[in-house]
């Protein structure tokens, strides 16, 4: 297929339609409306369902049924709105459906601005509701990853039963890139044996969704299956792109654009004679903690840059294990970080600062 | 080769369009491409931008800091973006609504009066084709012809009887950016 120059929001709601997604429910928030603007208009054509909701909060239990009756299915939202899903996201985790959760951030706290954003990486990654559990956060960089990221994030959600975040922000979402939908290779997904679509009374057991458990030793079963799937995923899904870290003696950690800045602050800080590289961790769960423990016994330093105030520096600096220095440079309320004010850190770094 | 424009003016002058299709030209050249709208509040009723990247190379950051380029449609944006033009690099200006002189001596300034111009082309919503005729004057980064051809995509059969008032704007754009030049 011939590239295609779109919106990130609209190469996201196309990915989701490509990858057989039949369901979509969600409300209005900018900087990610042209994802249901454009699901409004493809789900008819394809024969799929798009409801917009009374609120997030219904949207995100229309997710909860569409889901527990074996469709594929997604929502989308920006940071006030995915707080309002959270207890949705946590009953579906706990009733181990698989589901697609965009969030494209923007600046927060409360009902915040519509700047882009990185403050939600914290909710995304410890789960975000009550209770013990994880989701998948898939992290792009480029429209095309935030295409192909959708796609993976339908078949890991269906392969280990959980919800998938794709953590965006508000420069993704409204920035055009081109695209390219290629053809993909079938992945083998186990049935959903388990989907409640009606029961004959005899071929098969009752189907069941639900996420309540009375008695304690039931209660922490359901615990125990979750980690055991939780330590499968951490094992085979980590996800990470090093980018000029062969020779490096600094590395920053970035995810999602603001990796994409950091590459400019990485070739302007080598045009300066300082070796710097770029680790982008693309899952955000599960964390590549092993590629930042390896870097980490090369390098002098780490800066960690983010749009917000050092969120997934805590993760940097649990897996470097204190071996290095781990700076952080962070930007928030909208304002995106320039390559200069990095390489300064950089700079500041090198020079022991 | 990296490319790194910046397009600004009034909502409604046409600015993101014009952004766009550069965009959209550039990658029909087989080249990478990255297009950065602001969205922020300011756009209501204020002053719009976008920042394009057209590179040989992966595109790294959508945020244009240095400009190569530079095009202001409006006095707000000029006084908003000179500071962000490389040294050496250009600043197109339309001087129908910037009643003010740029203060760098480091930059090239290309002075269109893009409204007029378009206005003599048959329509002053013309004026950011008058202009991107004037970018591609200066630096012919994609081919004028590319830019017709994505036009044409973009405004498809039913406003296809406008193509050629825009290709003439293009034009005009690119006879008053050479006598400059």
């Amino acid at each position: 297929m011939a590239k295609e120059l779109m919106k990130g929001n609209e190469a996201i709601a196309e990915a989701a339609v490509k990858a057989g997604c039949k369901a979509f429910f969600g409300y209005p928030i900018t900087p990610q409306n042209q994802i249901p603007e454009y699901m409004s208009r493809r789900m008819p054509q394809i024969g799929g369902a798009f409801v917009q909701a009374e609120s997030e909060v219904a949207a995100i239990n229309m997710v909860y049924g569409a889901a527990g009756a074996g469709a594929r299915v997604m929502t989308s939202s920006s940071s006030p709105g995915i707080s309002l899903k959270q207890e949705g996201i946590s009953y579906i985790a706990c009733a181990e459906l698989p589901c697609v959760i965009v969030n494209i951030v923007r600046s927060g706290p409360g009902l915040g601005g519509i700047l882009p954003s990185q403050g939600d990486y914290f909710q995304a990654t410890r789960g975000g509701g009550h209770g013990d559990y994880r989701l998948i956060v898939l992290a792009p960089a480029s429209v095309q990853e935030a295409a192909d990221l959708v796609m993976d994030g339908f078949d890991l959600a269906d392969k280990y039963r959980i919800p998938v975040m794709v953590l965006g922000d508000g420069m993704i979402g409204q920035m055009m890139e081109p695209v390219e939908f290629q053809e993909r290779p079938a992945v083998e997904l186990p049935e959903k044996d388990w989907a409640a679509t009606g029961w004959d009374g005899k071929s098969r057991d009752r189907a069941i969704v639900n996420s309540l458990y009375i008695e304690a030793d039931v209660m922490s079963e359901v615990n125990k299956k979750l980690k055991a799937k939780y330590d499968e995923i951490e094992k085979n899904e980590v996800r990470v792109q090093n980018f000029m870290t062969d020779d490096a003696d600094y590395v920053i950690v970035a995810f999602g654009t603001i990796a994409r800045i950091a590459k400019n602050a990485v070739l302007k800080a080598r045009e300066q004679g300082i070796k710097v590289g770029l680790v982008r961790p693309i899952t955000l769960w599960p964390f590549p903690a092993d590629a930042v423990d390896k870097i980490s016994r090369q390098v002098k330093g780490m800066l960690v840059v983010e749009m917000n105030q050092g969120q997934m520096l805590e993760d940097v600096r649990l897996a470097s294990e204190g071996r290095v220095p781990v700076a952080f440079y962070g930007t928030t309320g909208g304002i995106i970080p320039a390559p200069d004010d990095i390489v300064a850190e950089l700079v500041k770094m090198k020079e022991g600062k | 080769m990296t490319e790194q424009i910046i397009v600004a003016g009034f909502g409604g002058q046409g600015v993101l369009l014009a952004g766009q299709i550069l965009a959209y030209a550039g990658m029909e050249e087989g080249k990478n491409v990255s297009w950065f709208p602001s969205y922020g509040p300011e756009m209501r009723g204020g002053t719009a931008n976008c920042n394009v990247v057209i590179s040989s190379d992966e595109v790294a950051s959508p945020v244009v800091v240095d400009a190569d380029c530079a095009i202001v449609m409006n006095k707000a944006s000029l006084m908003q973006f000179e500071k962000n033009v490389k040294p050496g690099g250009y600043l197109i200006v339309n001087t129908d609504l910037v009643d003010i002189k740029p203060t760098r001596d480091d930059i090239k300034v290309i002075d269109i009066a893009a409204n007029k111009i378009a206005e003599s082309a048959g329509s002053i919503k013309a004026a950011n084709m008058v202009i991107l005729g004037a970018y591609n004057a200066c630096k012919n980064v994609v081919e004028n012809k590319t830019i017709i051809k994505c036009l044409e995509k973009i405004m498809g059969e039913r406003k296809k009887h406008l193509i050629p008032m825009n290709e003439k704007a293009i034009e005009l754009g690119k006879e008053a950016a050479l006598a400059q030049l």
